[in-house]
């Protein structure tokens, strides 16, 4: 069992898992508008799936917001 | 620069401010900004900028104000339906502070006019809605040299990162644009209109603080904020080495139009 960080707020891992099923676990519904870091650096949608966190990663999902100007 | 007695009433509250004083407020009367998109966002930080008597304000918008945009864009009335949206806020900026030099750009911002127009500005202020002209404003600014404030609402939420040469860039977090499919617009999401509010007033204290030089700049951390919960968070960050256009092997060395999701597409 291993503690993670995601948005700031404890996550317990039964399992050792990739970002891929991270974003599964955590019911993000569209992944194309989703960016993550992991504990401050960028990773490469073409690398959720290698890359597997570890107890005490600081994960965050960045979400696209693009409003703001008209319409 | 010599303030007048009129301007030493104006400004007093600023002038007051140990950090500002004076010397503070020359910095911000001599500021140039530019403001990217007159809404939502572009509003309050117009207002705010103009009342602190940023010397020069320009203003790009290539719409004209629409009833829908009233709920949220606060430089803009009721009258002001149909007009084009830098001619109205150039009016609301003049009635409040005389002071400023307002340069209105009465067009898009594209690849081929962002150089030429950001150049003659000490900040840019993205007040955008749409991905194409956030990007093309992060990388006109990062190939440039020049800061710049990313701000961006969605429903409840909103998120901005301040940018300087050598800093994490909007791309280190987001490296391009999401397909446009998957991007839900403004008039298909809906926003609070408060929210651009919130966000509008954190960019403009960034640019009078990036002005004045007072206090740590929202640099290498994007805020965002939930109005539902009121939850404020900063995500720490660091320039990302395979960063499209700041990284060590930038891809992207000149400037690029991406293609526009707008809404009537996603209707
Ligand atoms: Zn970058």
């Amino acid at each position: 069992m291993s503690t993670i960080k995601v948005n700031g707020k404890d996550q317990t891992l039964t399992s050792e898992i990739s970002i891929s099923e991270l974003l599964v676990q955590n019911n993000v519904a569209q992944p194309d508008m989703v960016s993550i870091q992991v504990n401050g650096k960028f990773i490469n949608k073409e690398a959720y799936a290698s890359t597997i966190v570890n107890h005490g990663d600081e994960v965050d999902f960045l979400y696209f917001m693009g409003g703001g100007q008209d319409n | 620069m010599d303030f007048t007695e009129e301007q030493i009433q104006r400004y007093s509250r600023h002038i007051l401010l140990s950090d500002v004083g004076v010397e503070g407020q020359e910095k911000i009367s001599n500021g140039k900004v530019l403001i990217i998109g007159a809404g939502g966002l572009g509003a309050p930080i117009a207002l705010y900028l103009a009342a602190a008597g940023v010397g020069t304000i320009g203003i790009i918008d290539g719409d004209v104000v629409d009833l829908s945009n009233l709920q949220r864009q606060v430089i803009h009335f009721t009258p002001d339906v149909d007009k084009p949206k830098v001619i109205s806020a150039k009016e609301k900026i003049n009635l409040i502070n005389p002071d400023v030099k307002v340069i209105t750009y009465q067009q898009l911002f594209t690849a081929e006019n962002a150089f030429d127009i950001i150049k003659d500005y000490d900040f840019i202020v993205d007040g955008t809605d749409n991905f194409p002209v956030k990007f093309l404003i992060n990388d006109a600014c990062v190939l440039a040299k020049k800061p710049f404030s990313h701000g961006g609402i969605l429903r409840f939420e909103g998120q901005t990162l301040t940018y300087v040469p050598g800093a994490t860039c909007y791309r280190c977090l987001f490296h391009s644009p999401p397909p446009p499919n998957a991007v839900p617009t403004c008039s298909q999401a809906g926003v609070l209109g408060a929210i651009a509010g919130m966000l509008g007033t954190i960019q403009a204290a960034e640019v009078l603080k990036y002005l004045t030089g007072v206090g740590d700049l929202l640099t290498n951390r994007l805020l965002t904020f939930n109005a539902k919960t009121m939850d404020f968070r900063t995500i720490k960050s660091t320039p990302t080495e395979t960063c499209p256009v700041c990284g060590n092997h930038p891809t992207v060395t000149t400037l690029v139009d991406y293609e526009q999701a707008t809404c009537e597409l996603k209707r």
